[in-house]
């Protein structure tokens, strides 16, 4: 159920589940009943009553897919909400890492941009937090969310002091769909400070890995050159793992529901 | 019979802050006697109450209710609100013009008196909005609907952003000796918010507004209220930074008052969890040091009022995600319980708690109820401050049942309301 668009991560939940042969239906409620006046959980239980072994659900406010989870009874997968989490990019991009990197811990990874819109920010920290890593923020004060410093991470408003040193270079889209406006000057102000150029990319260490969650905006948070630079970008990469990870927790998922038949009496 | 003797009593008084073992008599609706230890003589003709040493103490005078009426009686009416409030030991109701449409003529106060009127068994106070339909632009009659019935002015949560409309409202208000009600909080921060900005809202992706958008607000309250003179009461005060305004405000001697509401005084940002709409309420919950900050302020008495904020809101509005879903709880029968919980955690007193809850808001009113005192109105409640029980919000009379103590181990249950001198409600 995506109630908000999306291409790349709909079409890898679509894929993953096809691999797997399950039966993926997709709908896209911003252009269904959502439109007629119902409610998320009304939709929710009508979905549930055709008893749907996994719910993939997107949704723009915060909280959405806990509150559907507490609804259905099946599994529900968090493909994004609002500005809350996106666990499943946050575990594809956990496994690129270690592809490229050889290890998840002792990294410095650098997440740059839009952290306080960003739901992947959010996702990331809390992984890559997890396994001994040193997470550092880098953006616009305006686009940090408050008392951010208190989660562990440390932050930076200059690219050349964050990227010093890092494994890892996490880009996020300028969210530009839900900025209500007023937090940057211009796209072009915000490319000089905190775009990604090979300037910007020196301060890193030599092996640093790109990554952006997609889609990109070429030229506002990120270089072309860097994003097409296979010596360092793995934003295809990231893509492809993508598929992966969702097929391995759609299965884990399934496995771990007991369809067994009740004892006989 | 409007004649009662309560014996065998523990007295909660207010006035004198102290809780003495005694007995009270209500002649003729209103307090005739009252003192320690056992009576001396039975007046004849009068019912006897012997209230088995538990809490006796004025009814609660609840400013700032939310009664559905006119527009959504679905959600509450002035029957329903009326048992809720009985229930919950609360005698008198102020009630909010923040309805479908706006109490903002007299026409409209003429309204919701008749509905009062007619269904409510409890006493109702009508407010009347400050501005025409609590839209910041055009100040209300604010002299006819005073004359009419409107104990206070307010515009509930809607903040008038003109401050030359606000000051020109404020002063206006002076000069027909009305009380005006005010929400500080400044109003650009707030748009769109559901959280207190912290490292909890953050975390939960929740888009927020700084705790100090409220002493903002209330700083330019302040000053329009120094420049006109007004009389004012604050709805409620729950960060710690508004508190040093207020103070000084104070020592200025503006005619100024602040209440808070009971979920700021026993809640905090984290009740939260995971999104729970029931604890959605305006302002958002804030910070535990916010909380205890404001249990402070209660017991220091430079926050006078508790009130219930009581604001139904239906299922459909709440079975929403966070952001989406509505502001408010119901809170009429849970005022008292939740309030024995700040006396129970030893914050503070019995007397300390019913100079919040009645005899302060009393006061401001000008009525004369809310303490024990000869001549004052017999509105008397009595209950079992340890009573315990698990809250089933099923069980509650209001109509919308959102309350976020749904499920909460509370104590504290009355016993017994009495309206003039007359039993309204027995709870045995």
């Amino acid at each position: 159920m995506f109630f908000e668009t999306s291409t790349r991560t709909q079409a890898s939940f679509e894929l993953a589940g096809k691999r797997l042969g399950a039966d993926v239906i997709n709908l896209l409620m911003q252009a269904s009943s959502i439109r007629k006046g119902e409610t998320l959980i009304d939709t929710a239980l009508t979905l549930n009553a055709m008893h749907p072994d996994l719910l993939v659900v997107r949704h723009p406010s915060s909280g959405a897919a806990d509150l559907l989870a507490q609804k259905v009874n099946c599994s529900v997968i968090n493909a994004g909400d609002g500005h809350h989490e996106h666990p499943t990019q946050a575990l594809l991009d956990a496994l690129t890492i270690r592809r490229r990197k050889g290890r998840l811990q002792r990294l410095i990874i650098a997440i740059c941009g839009d952290i306080a819109h960003s739901r992947v920010a959010r996702s990331n920290i809390l992984l890559l937090g997890k396994t001994e890593n040193r997470i550092r923020l880098i953006g616009p004060a305006t686009l940090m969310p408050s008392k951010i410093d208190e989660w562990g991470v440390e932050v930076y408003d200059d690219m050349t002091d964050g990227l010093k040193e890092a494994d890892v270079v996490m880009m996020l889209r300028l969210q530009k769909e839900r900025m209500d406006g007023g937090f940057i000057p211009s796209e072009r102000e915000y490319f000089y400070r905190y775009g990604l150029d090979l300037t910007k990319l020196s301060h890193a260490k030599d092996d640093a890995i790109v990554m952006h969650p997609g889609p990109m905006n070429r030229g506002i948070e990120i270089d072309g050159a860097i994003a097409d630079d296979i010596n360092h970008s793995v934003i295809e990469e990231q893509v492809e793992m993508g598929v992966a990870i969702r097929m391995a927790i759609m299965h884990l998922l399934t496995q771990s529901q007991d369809h067994s038949d009740p004892p006989l009496a | 019979m409007t004649d009662a003797l309560f014996t065998n009593a523990r007295l909660i008084d207010p006035e004198r802050g102290e809780t003495p073992h005694g007995w009270l008599l209500v002649r003729q609706g209103k307090i005739a006697d009252y003192n320690a230890g056992d009576p001396e003589s039975l007046p004849a003709s009068c019912e006897i109450i012997d209230c088995e040493g538990l809490c006796l103490s004025p009814g609660i005078v609840d400013i700032g209710v939310k009664v559905c009426e006119p527009g959504e009686r679905h959600k509450e009416s002035y029957q329903s609100a009326s048992l809720a409030a009985l229930k919950g030991g609360i005698t008198t109701i102020v009630t909010r013009p923040d309805t479908v449409p706006a109490i903002d003529t007299p026409e409209a106060l003429e309204f919701v008196k008749r509905r009062a009127d007619k269904a409510s068994v409890i006493n109702v106070l009508p407010m009347a909005s400050l501005t025409k339909g609590r839209a910041g632009q055009e100040m209300t009659e604010i002299g006819l609907l005073a004359d009419s019935g409107a104990v206070a002015f307010t515009d509930c949560d809607h903040v008038i952003s003109d401050s030359r409309v606000f000051l020109r409202a404020l002063t206006y208000a002076k000069s027909c000796d009305a009380l005006v009600i005010g929400h500080p909080q400044d109003p650009s921060l707030t748009v769109g918010s559901a959280a207190t900005s912290g490292k909890f809202a953050s975390l939960k992706g929740l888009p927020t507004v700084p705790a100090l958008a409220e002493r903002m607000g209330l700083e330019r309250d302040l000053i329009l209220i120094e420049l006109s003179g007004a009389d004012y009461h604050i709805d409620q005060i729950t960060t710690a930074a508004a508190l040093l305004p207020l103070q000084r405000a104070r020592e200025k001697g503006l005619r100024i008052t602040a209440g808070v509401s009971i979920h700021h005084l026993t809640l905090n940002e984290f009740d939260i969890a995971n999104y729970r709409t029931f604890f959605k309420v305006k302002p958002p919950l804030r910070s535990e040091d916010d909380r205890v900050a404001v249990v402070e302020a209660v017991r220091d008495g430079l926050i006078d009022i508790i009130s219930s904020m009581h604001t139904p809101q239906d299922e459909e509005s709440k079975r929403l995600p966070f952001v989406d879903a509505a502001s408010g709880a119901v809170a009429l029968q849970t005022l008292l319980p939740a309030s024995l919980r700040l006396y129970h955690s030893g914050a503070l007193d019995l007397p300390t708690l019913f100079r919040a809850l009645s005899l302060n808001p009393a006061k401001r009113l000008q009525i004369n109820a809310g303490r024990f005192a000869v001549g004052a109105i017999g509105d008397i409640i009595l209950f079992d401050p340890d009573y315990p029980f698990v809250l089933n919000r099923q069980t509650l009379k209001s109509k919308c049942k959102n309350t976020p103590f749904d499920g909460h181990k509370l104590q504290g249950k009355v016993i017994g309301t009495w309206l003039s001198g007359r039993r309204a409600y027995s709870g045995t």
